[in-house]
């Protein structure tokens, strides 16, 4: 009974917490181009394996326009730093690593893949297949709802 | 017979929660498998797409890219597929001993005439490739159009492939890496060597830098295309004209043929 009561009061006090300070989540930084289609919750769980799955279809297959790519994550999710240019993943305000410092997840994929947006701006965006106009104001709808 | 009152586990011997446990991950497995089959059936509507578009499909296993050099046309002072290479894919040899080589510039000499040849040699695309047997975790690969190929994913770095490969095509990258090129990404830690350009044949360019470059040069001593493919530029230059292999003796059908040396 005393642990419960002391459980609440700690609850009790995070929930004050995060009412007073926002919230304890990271500040996920806006990205540019159209929302995803399965909204922001799918792509936060899911990402690893959509890309894990992709990623296979490219090397083995020579599969290039899949709907996940990393180029393209980089692109519309660039951060600009003070300069105006995207920064690199090797600054703390980069899109993948606000969310991965803070969960503590280390991310392999910048060893090999450029963590910016390509400097070939026609290479990534070359099989960008084309969205549904109504499926895409749906989601843009559904995305500022959340 | 002892049996105690009530287990730790719930009175079932440790059965329950191994179950619940298994069944729990049968549900998380039945959903990342529904989350992959949505990606999959999108995947014809968006390659057929593409393909109206001049984009020519993935990999095709009747398809098999080859590479036909005449050395004879090949200049010993120009390394123009050289530079054009390490443009493309971001790679830069320095001169180190453990700086890549994705390809080189190799000169032959006969010790009885003195005589010089110089030709380009770079991963050979065999279609019995020894880098694919000893791999112990498969990122060496061969494609269904005979490309061979590292999976970076999968490459623990542990050079197996160099040592097994008889042209010393691959090379190991020593240092971490940044500003890679979005085609062609390459990492610290992992085996790399010529991948034919694969981005360009996927993009459905039919061609790859060296090629190019050696176009461009004048000296046309390079010839790209489908080895299967009885009409293509390749498959009459071989059947007209005298090819070899580099290390035929070791029967391993290179895609890579050599005229001239």
């Amino acid at each position: 009974m005393k642990r419960l009561i002391i459980a609440t009061i700690v609850l009790f006090g995070l929930a004050v917490g995060m009412s007073q300070a926002g919230s304890v989540y990271p500040e996920i930084p806006m990205a540019s181009g159209e929302a995803h289609p399965e909204g922001n919750e799918y792509w936060r769980v899911n990402h690893m394996d959509l890309l894990r799955h992709d990623r296979d279809l490219t090397m083995r297959e020579g599969i290039r326009d899949t709907d996940a790519s990393i180029a393209e994550c980089v692109t519309c999710h660039a951060v600009n730093g003070l300069d105006a240019k995207p920064v690199t993943v090797k600054s703390e305000d980069h899109f993948c690593r606000v969310c991965h410092d803070y969960a503590a997840v280390k991310i392999d994929c910048f060893q090999c893949h450029n963590s910016i947006p390509p400097e070939l701006s026609g290479a990534s965006l070359m099989f960008k297949k084309q969205a549904n106009t109504l499926e895409v104001l749906m989601a843009y709808i559904e995305g500022l709802s959340r | 017979m002892n049996i105690p009152k009530s287990s730790p586990t719930g009175g079932c011997g440790g059965g329950c929660p191994t179950k619940e446990k298994g069944a729990d991950l049968h549900r998380r497995d039945f959903l990342k498998s529904g989350a992959a089959m949505a990606t999959v059936t999108l995947a014809p509507g968006v390659t057929l797409m593409s393909m109206g578009s001049g984009v020519a499909a993935a990999a095709n296993p009747d398809t098999r890219w080859g590479l036909l050099i005449d050395a004879a046309k090949c200049p010993s002072d120009c390394s123009a597929c050289v530079t054009a290479c390490s443009d493309e894919h971001g790679w830069e040899n320095n001169g180190e001993p453990t700086d890549p080589q994705w390809i080189r510039k190799v000169t032959l000499k006969n010790r009885d005439t003195g005589f010089e040849n110089s030709l380009p040699v770079m991963c050979q695309h065999c279609a019995n490739p020894p880098c694919v047997d000893v791999c112990p975790t498969g990122a060496s690969f061969k494609r269904e159009d005979g490309i061979v190929l590292v999976d970076r994913h999968t490459c623990i770095g542990c050079r197996y492939c160099m040592m097994a490969c008889p042209f010393k095509a691959r090379s190991f990258v020593h240092e971490p890496v940044t500003g890679q090129k979005v085609t062609t990404p390459r990492g610290n830690g992992t085996v790399e060597g010529c991948n034919m350009c694969v981005h360009k044949l996927d993009r459905g360019e039919g061609t790859t830098a060296c090629v190019e470059a050696c176009k461009i040069t004048g000296n046309n001593a390079m010839i790209f295309g489908d080895l299967n493919d009885a009409e293509s530029d390749i498959s009459k230059a071989l059947a007209n004209y005298p090819s070899i292999e580099l290390r035929a003796d070791l029967k391993l059908n290179l895609g890579v043929r050599y005229q001239n040396i």
